[in-house]
């Protein structure tokens, strides 16, 4: 592909999963010989799984101040947008930073769940509970918590701790925002309204207020860990929640060239679709993203599949039709099912891979097919568990 | 064929707006909003959707007049955001499927307490502290209920409008706070001069005041609590102003290149003619003291705009009689427009609507159109003690007869987000 000044490339990854801190743990995942068996916490919220977060030394990139004022969510979020910052050598640049543009996909904070069990259960042996309501919030709730909530203070932590203030845009929507975000992103550089903007999620599977909303439809698994693609509806709905932080630092060629920013990857295309499944609508969608792809050879596949079983067979049969011969590697396999940072977890891997030229281990060797020389194209997908869907074509920056 | 006179001061399409639907305390649709709202008539009420006892905030702005299925904000956001579509489609003169982006600005949404309660209600007993969770957790295991689910998506919204309009591709749902519908008409925007489209469809809605919203706002001294009477309580820019009214609402505009709109033949109400933001990065709820990014904001507005503070024959400012946000958004206002600021009239809708929050951006953006439009500004109710250090012309009380061809619309929310917008009568 020729090279265009206003080409959007990936200069700076800041990662954050069960496999570890930064993008060395991953890079090793990536360009180890076989699949590791990724870390998995069973007891905590049994019978649920979740990938937990790794050990992580907050204070390198927030301070005890900053701490304090957020929960685990945004904690997540600020170090792993500071990590892809570091990683883009523009974290002391004070002047990039500041006309740097910023779109955050999230969803919403940690709830007191001390306060939440005091309520229902005074409200159990009580019949005014509105009543009861009003008297405990008022008196129970710690007013910086609803901060600590708020969609859009991740955004806003950001910019107070690392001084990322040209704009501050959040999405929310479930794997759409981390879809859109990427999207938007793309866009506005291609077109010459963003020179460089921060985009990523963050997202923390080890909340059982947050299993509780996708139980709402059994969609999580149950029981131990299996490999992605091995899933069966007979423990829960396949889909296991990891905690991930993914952000990208994304430039114009003409941008990053000039501050002499290293490239790991060039998006090529991307796009964002949704609507009514049923009766191989999905496939229609999906088979017309794929076509993104352009040359199906040299091409890895990092599928965001969530494991929920029939939606990720139908994804994977649709990708082994539209690109035949690709190696697809579904991610959440290793690292969980991220949500809102899904998508930006699954370009962070593929521009890793195509930068390292990493022959990825098979995910799942049952159902994977090993990768007889590094890929030099990158399509990375993401279906939502419930709707959105979104698929980009990188390139390696050749 | 492209000509210049669809072309903006830097070549990219001009964008224009062909409908308008709102709603607000005030009322459903734009002509029994705006009658009321030249009237001076505040929508501000008592709080009836659940008790205020023992709350020191017992008002608010809440539409409580359209149907919903069952009480919870997605139900009423999305409502109210159908019922705005319908109408700024119908002004656009558009049916069948919208065929363009759909930008959402929507609260962010946590599961309503009645239904926490029902899930303790069938779950088995406490065994340890602050196990809740884990108790509803096991009946959603043994009775799992995709209702609640989609009760608490981010994208049930989105969702529901893109299949009712037939808008095309991924919609975006976003929330920049007290900003948000703003930064929704600025993706469309956006949208639009990158050449994606022709036209946007852009939504902005909140349906989201419970007792623990209200609360939540309470507890961080952001509210009004003057109860009584409750239409006196929001008084923007007044010295005696103690705080925000919250409140409910909706707007959509559609969005669409001039070229487009003139080539179909719609009616251009106004145009987005320029758009600014700038985060700040101070505090998570206070604005910088010394302005820096809401100044920064308008005059990026104004630059986008390809013009300059003389250029501005009125604000309409997010004025929300909170003690702060009013006097730093007069202090960012002084910084631009200089010694003309006191001459260019100003007024805060939200004197007579409260703080519709998520949709505030977009519901002001409508009026703001409508003002120029009409050539009446519509007054700043409740202005009866002059605060000596806000030297502005805020249309007290009574709507003023004024032809305005630019508008600049601000917008500032917690989180550092700051939005503003320059909008300007059709072009001639």
């Amino acid at each position: 592909m020729m090279k265009s000044d206003n080409d959007v490339v990936i200069t700076g990854i800041g990662i954050v999963s069960c496999l570890g801190v930064g993008k060395e743990p991953h890079v090793s995942v990536l360009s180890g010989t076989e699949a590791i068996a990724p870390r998995v916490e069973t007891e905590r919220f049994a019978p649920y799984p979740v990938h937990p977060l790794p050990e992580i030394d907050w204070s390198t990139q927030i301070s005890k101040r900053d701490q304090r004022q957020m929960e685990n969510w945004q904690r997540l979020g600020v170090f792993s947008a500071g990590l892809a910052l570091d990683d883009a050598g523009l974290k002391e640049n004070a002047e990039l930073c500041a006309s740097m543009d910023m779109i955050v996909a999230a969803g919403g904070g940690e709830r007191d769940i001390k306060v939440d069990t005091l309520i229902v259960d005074e409200g159990l042996k009580r019949n005014d509970r509105e009543a009861l309501l009003n008297e405990k919030l008022t008196t129970e709730l710690r007013p910086t918590l609803f901060l600590a909530q708020l969609s859009n203070l991740l955004a806003g932590n950001i910019s107070i701790v690392h001084k990322v203030t040209g704009s501050s845009r959040t999405f929310m929507g479930e794997e759409a925002a981390g879809i859109s975000a990427i999207e938007t992103a793309f866009h506005r550089i291609k077109s010459g309204q963003s020179t460089h903007t921060l985009a990523g999620g963050a997202f923390v599977a080890e909340r059982a207020d947050i299993l509780l909303l996708v139980e709402g439809i059994r969609a999580h698994a149950t029981g131990e860990w299996a490999p992605l693609w091995s899933r069966s509806p007979d423990n829960g709905g396949g889909m296991m929640m990891g905690s991930v932080g993914a952000f990208l630092v994304l430039e114009s060629r003409a941008h990053a060239t000039a501050r002499g920013a290293h490239i790991y990857a060039v998006i090529d295309a991307i796009e964002g679709d949704r609507g009514n499944r049923d009766e191989g609508r999905l496939e229609k969608r999906l088979t017309r993203m794929a076509g993104l792809a352009g040359s199906v050879e040299d091409t890895v596949v990092f599928s965001g599949a969530s494991g929920v079983v029939e939606l990720s067979v139908r994804e994977k049969t649709v990708l082994e039709q539209t690109l035949p011969g690709a190696a697809i590697r579904g991610y959440g396999g290793l690292a969980g099912h991220g949500m809102e940072a899904q998508f930006p977890l699954g370009l962070a891997l593929a521009a890793l891979s195509l930068d390292g030229a990493t022959n990825v281990p098979a995910f799942d060797a049952k159902n994977e097919r090993p990768m007889a020389k590094p890929a030099k194209r990158a399509v990375v997908t993401t279906v939502g568990y419930t709707r959105g869907e979104g698929l980009a074509a990188l390139s390696a920056d050749a | 064929m492209s000509d210049n006179r669809f072309k903006d001061h830097l070549g990219r399409p001009i964008v224009a707006v062909t409908g308008m639907g709102v709603i607000t305390s005030l009322g459903q649709g734009l002509q029994d909003n705006w009658a009321a709202l030249t009237a001076g008539t505040s929508g501000i009420h008592k709080i009836t959707r659940f008790p205020t006892d023992g709350l020191s905030t017992r008002i608010c702005g809440t539409v409580d007049f359209i149907d919903i299925p069952a009480p919870n904000s997605v139900e009423r956001s999305y409502a109210f955001a159908r019922e705005t579509t319908i109408e700024a489609l119908a002004q656009a003169g558009l049916s069948g499927d919208f065929d363009g982006p759909l930008f959402l600005a929507a609260p962010p949404i946590e599961p309503e307490w009645v239904d926490r309660f029902a899930l303790a209600d069938r779950a088995p007993p406490a065994q340890r502290e602050a196990d809740a969770y884990d108790r509803f957790l096991t009946a959603m295991r043994e009775r799992p209920d995709p209702a609640f689910l989609e009760a608490v998506q981010f994208g049930s919204i989105s969702e529901r409008l893109a299949d009712r309009f037939g808008t095309r591709g991924l919609p975006v749902t976003l929330s920049t706070a007290c900003a948000s519908g703003a930064t929704a008409i600025q993706l469309g925007v956006e949208a639009i001069r990158q050449g994606r489209t022709d036209r946007a469809l852009v939504a902005a809605t909140d349906g989201s005041v419970s007792a623990e919203a209200l609360i939540r706002f309470s507890l961080l001294s952001a509210l009004s609590t003057q109860n009584d009477p409750p239409e006196k309580a929001s008084k923007p820019f007044s010295k005696d102003r103690d705080g925000f009214v919250i409140a409910e609402g909706a707007a959509t505009l559609v969005l669409e290149s001039l070229e487009s709109a003139i080539a179909r033949g719609a009616k251009v109400l106004g145009v987005v003619k320029g758009l600014g933001e700038k985060a700040d990065s101070f505090h998570r709820t206070r604005s910088s003291p010394d302005g820096g990014p809401a100044i920064a904001t308008i005059r990026a507005a104004l630059e986008d705009a390809g013009m300059t503070g003389t250029d501005i024959g009125y604000v309409n400012a997010h004025g929300t009689s909170t003690p702060e946000n009013d006097k730093m958004e007069y202090g960012s206002m002084l910084a631009v427009f200089g010694d003309r600021l006191k001459e260019i009239p100003l007024s805060s809708n939200k004197s007579m609507i409260g703080h519709t929050l998520t949709a505030a951006g977009a519901v002001e953006a409508v009026f703001s159109l409508q003002t120029m439009l009409t050539g009446t500004l519509p007054p700043t109710i409740n202005y009866n003690n002059h605060d000596p250090t806000i030297e502005l012309d805020v249309v007290p009380n009574v709507k003023r007869d004024a032809q305005v061809s630019a508008v600049i619309s601000n917008s500032f929310g917690f989180g550092g987000q700051n939005a503003s917008l320059v909008l300007t009568a059709e072009p001639a």
